[in-house]
């Protein structure tokens, strides 16, 4: 029962991953749904970091996924602290709305 | 004693100096002491200097003293030296000679203006300027004092500015003299790139060793001062500043557009002597310009009222026959004439500013009339002056130096018959013009009440220089009576010999013709204007005759022609171009800019999500571009 998935697929899976994750952060109006997209980008990039760990048998695909695995806490809760805050303070989690510019 | 010659300029300069940094808190009097006494001074220094020069003539021919080193670069080495030698001492005694005189005048004449010590203090910087002019021993020094004329001539003319019209003729004046002045200064640019030195002794010794008779290079440098001097001297076609000019005070007048300024151009020619008989064309031009003028200038003097203008034409036409001898190398005869016409003009002009200044400013002589008897001192000198200007035969100074001219203009070599004609016909036109200056201004009617009389101050200038404008001419008597030629021989070491070529019918015949001239002018001028006032009134009843009047009387269109020639295009220009067209490339570059900075300020809207797709087009572009590659 040793079936092995083709690298390929996982790679397809990662950016198919990365462009839904794109995709989110582009679209979406609300800053968690971004928040989470992004999420779901660093995700994508650390399986890729993975499958191309295993495909070359080199331990530097996991030891980057945990890097990326540290900084995407870090940034979680940085995130959402701040969105926290935005909410305090302007009552809406709209990211158009929250635009200050007038370009 | 000749080690003080560096005090006749200088002593005018202190008494500039002395005037414009304290003038205004000194009393009437003593600024008159400093401007009177600083030039009287040079003047009693010159005469001096003179009657040691003319005892006891120096080895070299001239009285050289250096100051000090001007700019040292090189070869080139001007230096402030001031050089007397005989031209340079006829110059320099009729500078502050009759400059001290008129500094006298006008102690008395301006006595009531508010501008006293500005007054002298340009009177004194112009005599200062003119005295390095004549003095200077290289063409840089000369330039200075050129310059410094020209400065002095424009601050006396607009003298008093409040009147914008003479401010106008100021700035005129100074333009179109400017115009032969850029002329001089290319001319000194050729002279040291093929002289390689500014030294005048150098120049003339070099010039026959480096030049061919009528080489190009030496003519169009002659042809280059020529310019300079006729600008200076108020010639054809440069002419037309001169009567406007008489906008200053009438001292000035005398001072600078009758005595001195106005003949820089006759001494930067006869200083040029060799220059201008290297290039026979460039002299024959001297002559032709110096015939044309005292024709034209003769015809507008005729129809002038203001006396001043009739004085100012005239002198424009008494400049014409001194460039007139110059080009026909008769250069004594030239400068002879300077000396004669300076002591008569500058007292016709005094006088002039006495009867203005008597009958409340009034300039326009129809409007004089009948001073005869009412102020005897000046009619009795202005008469004589005037007879030296109509040059009357025997008795006056102005026969003994335009007859000469008149008699070279056809035997001198370079002379013709037309040239004869011509100065003939203007010595005809002088006596007319000034027969008629002299009838309507002294006799007839009176038409203006007389004000308060010019004091002694005024009335002894006017004696002394009427005195000169007699006696003066009997210092070089013609070939054949007397043959008495003091000045001519005091002349000839610096000044060549005229060369006589064409075969002519006897002097004696030249003189009777000429002395015809003179009286006919004044018969002519006596019956239209004393005897048959008639004839003028039929004349100006003919369509022809007033059309030529009014040519005439606006000085043969000349002003005219220059505003359509280059004052209207200038000014339409300038029109045009009053948004400056170089400019619209700098001002488009910031229009540019400001639109395309609009465009791009609209990609900083602070919308999150197209920042992340600009970054994401980024991304694809860039991996496209490397896939593709």
């Amino acid at each position: 029962m040793n079936t092995t998935i083709p690298p390929e697929t996982v790679m397809l899976l990662a950016a198919l991953l990365f462009v839904l994750g794109i995709a989110g952060v582009i679209i979406r109006k609300n800053i968690i749904f971004m928040l989470l997209s992004v999420e779901i980008m660093l995700n994508s990039a650390g399986l890729a970091f993975i499958i191309a760990g295993a495909k070359w048998a080199q331990p530097d695909g996991q030891i980057m996924f945990i890097f990326i695995l540290a900084m995407a806490a870090a940034e979680v809760s940085i995130g959402l602290a701040l969105i926290l805050q935005i909410y305090h303070q302007h009552k809406s989690m709209d990211i158009d709305r929250l635009k200050e510019m007038n370009g | 004693m000749n080690n003080l010659l560096w005090l006749i300029p200088v002593l005018p300069l202190l008494g500039f100096l002395i005037l414009s940094l304290a003038g205004k808190s000194l009393s009437k009097t003593s600024i008159a002491l400093i401007g009177v006494g600083s030039v009287s001074l040079s003047a009693l220094i010159t005469i001096l200097i003179g009657l040691n020069f003319l005892n006891d003539p120096p080895a070299a021919g001239f009285i050289s003293q250096t100051l000090y080193t001007w700019i040292e670069i090189g070869n080139f080495k001007p230096e402030i030296t001031f050089l007397l030698d005989p031209l340079s001492l006829v110059f320099v005694f009729v500078i502050t000679f009759i400059g001290a005189l008129i500094h006298v005048y006008s102690a008395g004449f301006m006595k009531g203006d508010k501008d006293y010590s500005r007054f002298f203090a340009s009177m004194n910087l112009f005599v200062f300027s003119m005295l390095v002019l004549v003095l200077a021993d290289n063409l840089l020094l000369l330039y200075l004092g050129w310059e410094g004329v020209g400065l002095c001539s424009y601050l006396l003319i607009g003298f008093w500015y409040e009147n914008p019209q003479n401010g106008y003729a100021a700035r005129k004046a100074f333009i179109m003299t400017r115009i032969g002045d850029t002329a001089m200064a290319i001319a000194l640019f050729m002279i040291f790139s093929w002289f390689a030195s500014l030294q005048i002794s150098d120049i003339l010794l070099k010039a026959p060793q480096l030049f061919q008779q009528g080489d190009t290079t030496i003519t169009i440098i002659a042809l280059l001062l020529l310019a300079g001097g006729i600008g200076k001297s108020a010639q054809l076609p440069l002419q037309n500043w001169l009567p406007d000019a008489m906008a200053g005070p009438s001292p000035v007048s005398a001072l600078i557009h009758a005595a001195t300024m106005v003949t820089a151009g006759v001494y930067l020619i006869a200083r040029m002597n060799v220059i201008f008989e290297l290039a026979p064309i460039a002299q024959m031009t001297v002559a032709i310009i110096g015939a044309a003028t005292l024709l034209i200038a003769g015809f507008s003097a005729c129809t002038q009222y203001d006396i001043k203008r009739v004085l100012a034409y005239s002198t424009i036409s008494q400049i014409g026959y001194m460039f007139l001898a110059l080009g026909l190398g008769a250069w004594t005869a030239a400068i002879f004439h300077f000396m004669i016409h300076a002591f008569f003009k500058a007292l016709l002009f005094l006088a002039a500013g006495a009867i203005i200044e008597t009958l409340h400013h009034e300039h326009n002589m129809f409007k004089m009339g009948g001073l005869k008897n009412k102020m005897p001192v000046i009619f009795w000198t202005f008469l004589i002056g005037s007879a030296s200007l109509a040059a009357l035969p025997l008795i006056s100074a102005g026969f003994y130096s335009k007859d000469p001219i008149l008699w070279y203009a056809w035997s001198a070599e370079k002379g013709n018959m037309i040239f004869w004609a011509i100065a003939l016909l203007g010595a005809f036109i002088t006596a007319a013009y000034t027969c008629r200056m002299v009838i309507v201004t002294f006799w007839g009617s009176s038409k203006t009440e007389i004000g308060h009389m010019p004091g002694s101050l005024m009335t002894t200038p006017l004696l002394v220089l009427a005195f000169f404008s007699v006696v003066a001419g009997f210092i070089e008597l013609p070939h054949n009576f007397g043959h008495f030629t003091l000045f001519s021989d005091f002349l000839h070491p610096v000044l060549p010999e005229v060369t006589m070529g064409n075969e002519t019918w006897p002097e004696w015949i030249f003189q009777l013709m000429a002395s015809l001239a003179t009286f006919g002018g004044i018969y002519i001028s006596y019956q239209l204007y004393s005897k048959n006032p008639a004839l003028i009134l039929r004349l100006k009843q003919s369509s022809l005759a007033t059309a030529l009047y009014q040519f005439w009387f606006l000085g043969w269109g000349f002003d005219r022609l220059y505003d359509i020639l280059f004052v209207k295009p200038l000014t339409y220009l300038s029109n045009i171009n009053k948004n400056d067209i170089v400019d619209q490339i700098y001002s488009g570059i910031s229009f540019i800019s400001i639109k395309l900075y609009r465009l791009l300020s609209y990609t900083q809207s602070g919308s999150l999500r197209w920042y992340a797709m600009g970054l994401l087009l980024g991304a694809i572009i860039i991996l496209t571009i490397q896939i593709v590659t």
